[in-house]
């Protein structure tokens, strides 16, 4: 077992690793935020060693290329996507939004205790 | 080698199985726009393995061909389901 084929196992290993922890935290978490963010961070990053790992045992230069580039892109549009679905969240879920209000008063007694 | 990638492909379908209960569970649309996505970005990676499990380089350009569209269909779903609430 070459170099090669031993990046391949360990790469795609530590991709599903992050596939399952990402749809665990979309099981889990308790709104909808945070089920965002599981998505878009531990998922991409699963897809993302999925393709580093399956580039050395790709036929072609061009079908690697093709690999990455297609990882990229969909890093790319899940970003996008992920702000359109937190916009949607931010103006019909307002009960889901959290709010921390303790912290927010503490801040700004010291803010004008500083400028005094 | 092909036998350990198409375990993980099998593997990558199981969690694809799992996010299914959230699509069940999801008390709001924003959730099942969440597992939407998840199917896109599984589906992907599914396509990838395959592709070198079975030496067809076609895949990849399915696997792009899913990554363009699946954003498209959440950009409607979001503008979809913001109009009609």
């Amino acid at each position: 077992m070459n170099l090669a084929d031993l990046f391949t196992i360990v790469a795609t290993l530590a991709g599903l690793f992050f596939f399952v922890a990402g749809t665990l935290g979309l099981l889990r978490f308790p709104d909808v935020f945070s089920r965002l963010h599981a998505l878009t961070k531990a998922d991409n990053l699963g897809l993302g060693l999925i393709a580093m790992g399956l580039v050395p045992q790709a036929a072609s230069v061009f079908d690697g290329l093709q690999l990455v580039l297609t990882w990229i892109f969909v890093m790319i549009s899940g970003a996008v996507v992920s702000f359109l679905i937190a916009d949607y969240g931010l103006k019909h879920l307002a009960d889901q939004i959290p709010v921390n209000t303790e912290s927010q008063q503490t801040q700004q007694g010291k803010r004008g205790q500083d400028e005094r | 080698m092909s036998m350990y990638l198409t375990l993980i492909t099998g593997l990558l379908l199981l969690t694809l199985l799992a996010g299914l209960g959230r699509v069940m569970r999801g008390p709001t649309a924003a959730d099942r726009m969440l597992a939407a996505q998840l199917f896109g970005t599984v589906g992907v990676a599914v396509l990838m393995l395959l592709a070198i499990v079975q030496q067809q380089a076609a895949l990849l350009n399915v696997a792009l061909v899913l990554a363009l569209l699946a954003p498209l269909t959440l950009i409607t779903f979001v503008k979809l389901a913001g109009k009609r609430s």
